[in-house]
C-alpha cells in the first residue's frame, strides 16, 4: 500500500520523500487545483525540479488538477495537464470531466487518477469514470464507513485510493457549496474553502470572535483554543442550542485501519495537506512510514502505539482525531 | 420560458406528499420533478410508491414528470432502488450522481442532469451529451456570467439544441451532502439510530449563527442555505439568455404562488425588493451566495 503525502512547495516535497513517502502530490500555483493558497505550489521551474527529486529516488509525483475548469478559461485547466505531462509526471488527478477527457485523449498514456473531488461514491459512478476516460485510480471521498469501503473495494474494476490523515472535509468532496454560499469563493471555483482573506478575528466583551465575511462562526472563552474558523466547523444555534451543528474542529486519522485497509487490497493511503508545514509532512510521514513498515514486517502483532497517536493529535486540528464515517457511529 | 416544480426535498408523510402533488397538479408548473433525492432511508413512499405517484400526477395532463433520483449514493442497495427508477420505461429522470447517468447511458435512455452533476463547462457538457443528457441544469454556485459564456460556447458549437437548459430559481439551494445526518445529531442520535426524525422538520431545521442570522437549513445528509434564493427579478433575462426553464423548489406550498409570481414576472415585470435576511440571489451576480445584489 502506497503512503502518498502532499507538499505545497519543494521544501515539503523532499521532506515528504526524505521522510518515506513512496508518492507526493503537488498542485500548480494557480486556481487549477484544490489548495490554491497565496505562497503555495509550484510554478513550471519548481514543477520540474520537484519530478527530478522524487523520479531519482525511485518515488513517484502525482499532479493536482482537481478544481473544475471555468466556462471563460478551460484552456488553463488543459494546460495544467499539458505541463504536468511535460515534467514527466506519474499521475494526473483530475476531476473534471471535461479536463479528464482531455487528458484520456490526448494523453492515454499517462495515469488518471479520479480526484476526490469528483465524488465517487459507489460501483456505478467507478464504472463510468473506468468507461468513458479508462482511469487506473479512484480516490474515495471521505463519507463511506470502512464497511463501504470494504465493499467498493470488492467489486470496483478500479484501484482505490482512500483518505488516512488530515484535515477532515465532512462533506461529500466537489458537492460542498458552502463556502462560496457565504464567501463566493468554493473548492470547485477557485481552489479555496473559508478563504483566508474574508477571515476576521475580534476581540469582544463577549469573548474572541471569528468570523467568515462577517457571518460569526464562533466565539471563544478564554479558556478555549481558537482554531481557524473553517465554516462547518463552527459553532451555531439549532433551536436554543448552541454546538457544532456540522462538525468539531477535528482531523481524520486512520492509524487503526492499516490491517483493514490492506486486507481489502486499497492501493494507497493519502495525507491531507498541502497547505501545512514542511514540520507537518515531516511528522506525518515518518508517523505512517513507521506504522505501515511495522505492520508489513508482523501483520499479526500490529497495534497503534500511543506515541504515532499524540504525535498526530498534535498535528491535528483541535488537537483531536476521529476516524469520521469510516465509523459509522460518527454519521 | 416553461416552468418546473423541483423535487421536494424534505422529508414528509406520504398522504402529506400524495396532498402536494395533487396540488402540483393543479398548479401552473410545466415540468414535475418528483422523488427522493436525499436519503435512502425515508421510506415514507418506496420507488414503486413514487412511480405510482408518477402515474397518477400524469394522467390526464400536459405536463412533463419527471422522476428524481438520489444525489450521495454508498452502498448496493441503494443502487438497486436506483436501477429500478432508472428502468422505469415511462418517465424522464433526473441524474444526480454519476452512477445514475452510467446507468441511464447503459440503458440506452435519456436523461436529465441535475444541479448535484458538476458541470461546468463546454467540455463537460459534450461529455454529458454523448452520454445522452437531454437537459442541463446549471450547479447552483454559478452565475449568470458563467452562463451566458457556456451557452454561447455551447451555440458557436452547433450543440445548442441538442439540450434544454434549465436554472434553480427559487427555494432553499442544495448546498453540501454528507454521510454525516445533520437532523440527527441536532437531536443527539446517530445516523443509524436516527428514529426518522427529520419528518418532525417539514421545512428542515434552522441553523444560525450566534447572532440569529439565520446561516443554514439542516435537513438529513444535506446542507441548504438559510436563506431562499430568488431570481425573480432575473427572469427577463434568463429568458432573453435562453434558459428553457426555471426551477422553483417544492420547499412548501409557497411553492405554487412563486410558479405564479414568477410566470407573471416574465409577462409583466415588476421588480421585487429582496429583504437580505431570509431571501438571496448572490450566486447568479458572482458574489457571495447569501447576498443580495
Amino acid at each position: 500500500m502506497e503512503l502518498l503525502c502532499p507538499a505545497g512547495n519543494l521544501p515539503a516535497l523532499k521532506t515528504a520523500i526524505d521522510n518515506g513517502a513512496d508518492a507526493v502530490y503537488i498542485g500548480l500555483k494557480d486556481d487549477t487545483n484544490a489548495r490554491h493558497f497565496a505562497g503555495l505550489n509550484f510554478n513550471d521551474g519548481k514543477l520540474a525540479k520537484a519530478a527530478d527529486y522524487v523520479h531519482q529516488r525511485g518515488k513517484k509525483l502525482h499532479v493536482a488538477i482537481n478544481t473544475f475548469a471555468h466556462a471563460d478559461g478551460e484552456e488553463r485547466w488543459q494546460k495544467a495537464v499539458d505541463n504536468a505531462v511535460a515534467i514527466g509526471t506519474d499521475a494526473l488527478i483530475i476531476a473534471d470531466l471535461g479536463v479528464l477527457d482531455y487528458a484520456a485523449t490526448k494523453y492515454p498514456e499517462v495515469e488518471r487518477h479520479v480526484s476526490v473531488q469528483a465524488s465517487t461514491t459507489n460501483l456505478e459512478a467507478i464504472k463510468f469514470f473506468k468507461n468513458n476516460f479508462d482511469v487506473q485510480r479512484v480516490v474515495l471521498p471521505r463519507v463511506l464507513s470502512v464497511q463501504q469501503v470494504r465493499q467498493l473495494a470488492k467489486s470496483s474494476p478500479v484501484p482505490l485510493e482512500v483518505f488516512a490523515f488530515g484535515s477532515l472535509c465532512i462533506m461529500a468532496e466537489g458537492r460542498c457549496y458552502l463556502s462560496s454560499y457565504m464567501t463566493g469563493e468554493s473548492p470547485n471555483t477557485v481552489g479555496a474553502c473559508s478563504p483566508a482573506k474574508y477571515v476576521r478575528w475580534q476581540d469582544t466583551d463577549k469573548g474572541l470572535e471569528s468570523r467568515l465575511n462577517g457571518v460569526l462562526i464562533d466565539r471563544y472563552q478564554e479558556d478555549e483554543n481558537a482554531g481557524y474558523p473553517t465554516l462547518c466547523k463552527g459553532r451555531f444555534e439549532v433551536d436554543d442550542n448552541v454546538y457544532h451543528a456540522l462538525e468539531e474542529p477535528t482531523s481524520l486519522n486512520t492509524l487503526e485501519l492499516i490491517p483493514d485497509l490492506i486486507a481489502m487490497g486499497i492501493v494507497s493511503v493519502k495525507i491531507e495537506g498541502r497547505q501545512r508545514s514542511p514540520a507537518y509532512v515531516e511528522q506525518v510521514a515518518k508517523t505512517w512510514r513507521m506504522a505501515l513498515d511495522r505492520y508489513q514486517q508482523s501483520p499479526e502483532n500490529y497495534a497503534v502505539e500511543g506515541a504515532w497517536m499524540n504525535t498526530l493529535a498534535n498535528l491535528s486540528e483541535g488537537s483531536q482525531t476521529t476516524l469520521g464515517a469510516y465509523h459509522r457511529k460518527w454519521q | 420560458m416553461k416552468f418546473s416544480l423541483g423535487p421536494s426535498l424534505f422529508f414528509w408523510p406520504k398522504n402529506e406528499v400524495v396532498d402536494f402533488y395533487q396540488q402540483a397538479k393543479e398548479s401552473s408548473a410545466d415540468v414535475i420533478y418528483l422523488g427522493e433525492t436525499v436519503c435512502s432511508k425515508r421510506r415514507e413512499l418506496r420507488a414503486k410508491d413514487w412511480l405510482g405517484l408518477a402515474q397518477d400526477v400524469a394522467q390526464d395532463t400536459n405536463k412533463q414528470i419527471v422522476v428524481s433520483t438520489m444525489t450521495l449514493l454508498e452502498s448496493p442497495a441503494e443502487i438497486q432502488v436506483l436501477k429500478r427508477l432508472c428502468d422505469n420505461g415511462e418517465f424522464l429522470v433526473e441524474a444526480n450522481d454519476l452512477s445514475a447517468v452510467q446507468i441511464m447511458h447503459e440503458l440506452n435512455m435519456p436523461f436529465v442532469a441535475g444541479p448535484a452533476i458538476n458541470c461546468y463547462n463546454l467540455s463537460t457538457l459534450k461529455v454529458l451529451l454523448k452520454q445522452g443528457m437531454t437537459r442541463w441544469l446549471m450547479p447552483v454556485e454559478l452565475s449568470g456570467d458563467w452562463l451566458k459564456t457556456l451557452l454561447n460556447q455551447a451555440s458557436d458549437a452547433g450543440i445548442r439544441q441538442q439540450f434544454e437548459c434549465e436554472v434553480f430559481s427559487w427555494g432553499y439551494l442544495p448546498l453540501a451532502y454528507s454521510a454525516r445526518c445533520f437532523t440527527a445529531r441536532s437531536e443527539d442520535k446517530a445516523k443509524d439510530d436516527c428514529e426518522y426524525c427529520c419528518i418532525k422538520y417539514p421545512e428542515g431545521r434552522r441553523m444560525n449563527s450566534r447572532e440569529g442570522e439565520r446561516v443554514f437549513v439542516l435537513n438529513g445528509i444535506q446542507t441548504l442555505s438559510g436563506y431562499q434564493y430568488n431570481l425573480i427579478n432575473e427572469m427577463p433575462a434568463l429568458d432573453a439568455m435562453g434558459v428553457d426553464i426555471a426551477r422553483i423548489s417544492a420547499d412548501s406550498t409557497e411553492a405554487f404562488t412563486q410558479l405564479d409570481n414568477f410566470r407573471e414576472q416574465l409577462v409583466n415585470p415588476t421588480r421585487k425588493e429582496l429583504d437580505g435576511v431570509t431571501e438571496c440571489n448572490g450566486f447568479w451576480h458572482k458574489i457571495a451566495g447569501m447576498s443580495v445584489a
